[in-house]
């Protein structure tokens, strides 16, 4: 948020800024949590999957101001942004399905798969604005990469949790994945921020994987 | 079933977006030219090869460090590493695989020497302003 203040338009990345902020808000509240009850009492585990869901629910916001800032010559972010909270509460409802039909109905077992099955609709949606960022050619490499960090990020949440889901003893595999995701996103935003402006730009095509 | 399908589709997009953001890092310093210093140290003037870039990491490891530039270099060396990787094993298989992966080696070597620069000129940077004061 500071690198964005200093080195860039704030109002222009706000979403990012408010992910950022919530972020911030959330380890706060998680400390507080852990020094009261500690690690593993139940107080603290409801407490950090339910932030998560909620930081989640604010990346879903900074990529809706990704998909603002890519399109906006096109006029159609206020569609954009009815469409992805239709698809926010229709993964809700369908995290929630799944979980009322299974046997157990833990509300932790809910949570995994709601965190699921959010941080697969997340990268969905950020592997289509790639797309979009490829096929628009567009330039900047800030939003470049501020896209594909998140790309990372979601991907790294949605493999770990999957994981989880299917093999829930292998802790020690996918228990350090999200932890490294959390730390990587706020650094390559920063990156991102610090070492170029709004305006600096390269060639798309050097971006796409298979040559074009 | 459906855990196992997110699991493969998300360290598939994983892979794509790894590769994008490095080939994003390196597109940003690949316009930038050598100063003539760093050319006749490390010996590589517009073009670098694969085989460089251990030699110049251990010139980057030998000069002070720049806090902004650690990370880039760090994700890098990850996708040198899995270039490495991949043109070893699938690079048998599929000689165009092959051919790509030393492309982007070579340009992994030329990240690697714009940062030891970049890092030469901030040290001489930083010199000249203790020695001014």
């Amino acid at each position: 948020m500071v690198c964005s203040l200093f080195r860039g338009p704030l109002r222009r990345y706000f979403t990012l800024n408010l992910y950022m902020t919530m972020s911030v808000l959330v380890s706060v509240g998680r400390y507080v949590v852990f020094t009261r009850h500690g690690l593993t009492s139940s107080e603290y585990v409801f407490f950090y999957y339910y932030s998560d869901a909620i930081l989640t629910i604010c990346l879903y916001f900074a990529l809706m101001g990704l998909y603002a800032i890519v399109f906006e010559e096109l006029g159609v972010g206020m569609r954009l942004r009815v469409f992805m909270m239709l698809l926010l509460i229709g993964t809700t409802l369908f995290s929630y399905s799944v979980v009322h039909q299974s046997e157990s109905r833990m509300l932790t077992h809910y949570i995994v798969e709601i965190s699921q099955n959010l941080y697969f609709v997340g990268l969905i949606l950020t592997y289509v604005l790639w797309a979009a960022l490829l096929k628009l050619r567009e330039s900047r490499v800030r939003v470049i990469q501020i896209v594909l960090s998140l790309g990372m990020y979601f991907s790294i949440n949605a493999a770990s949790y999957a994981l989880r889901n299917a093999y829930p003893n292998l802790r020690f595999v996918w228990g350090y994945f999200p932890l490294a995701a959390g730390l990587f996103l706020p650094m390559a935003w920063i990156y991102a921020f610090m070492k170029f402006d709004d305006e600096a730009r390269l060639a798309p095509a050097r971006l796409a994987a298979v040559p074009r | 079933m459906m855990a196992a399908l997110i699991f493969v589709f998300s360290v598939a997009a994983l892979m794509q977006f790894f590769v994008s953001y490095c080939r994003s890092l390196i597109a940003a310093s690949a316009r930038r030219a050598l100063s003539s210093d760093v050319q006749d140290v490390i010996g590589i003037r517009r073009s670098a090869n694969g085989d460089d870039f251990a030699r110049v990491m251990q010139y980057l490891y030998l000069c002070p460090d720049r806090r902004e530039d650690r990370n880039g270099i760090k994700a890098i060396g990850a996708y040198f590493r899995l270039l490495g990787a991949i043109g070893t094993v699938i690079g048998k298989l599929i000689p165009s695989l092959r051919a790509w992966t030393e492309s982007e080696r070579s340009q992994c070597a030329y990240f690697a020497a714009v940062a030891l620069d970049r890092r030469i000129a901030h040290n001489r940077d930083m010199f000249a302003e203790q020695m001014s004061a």
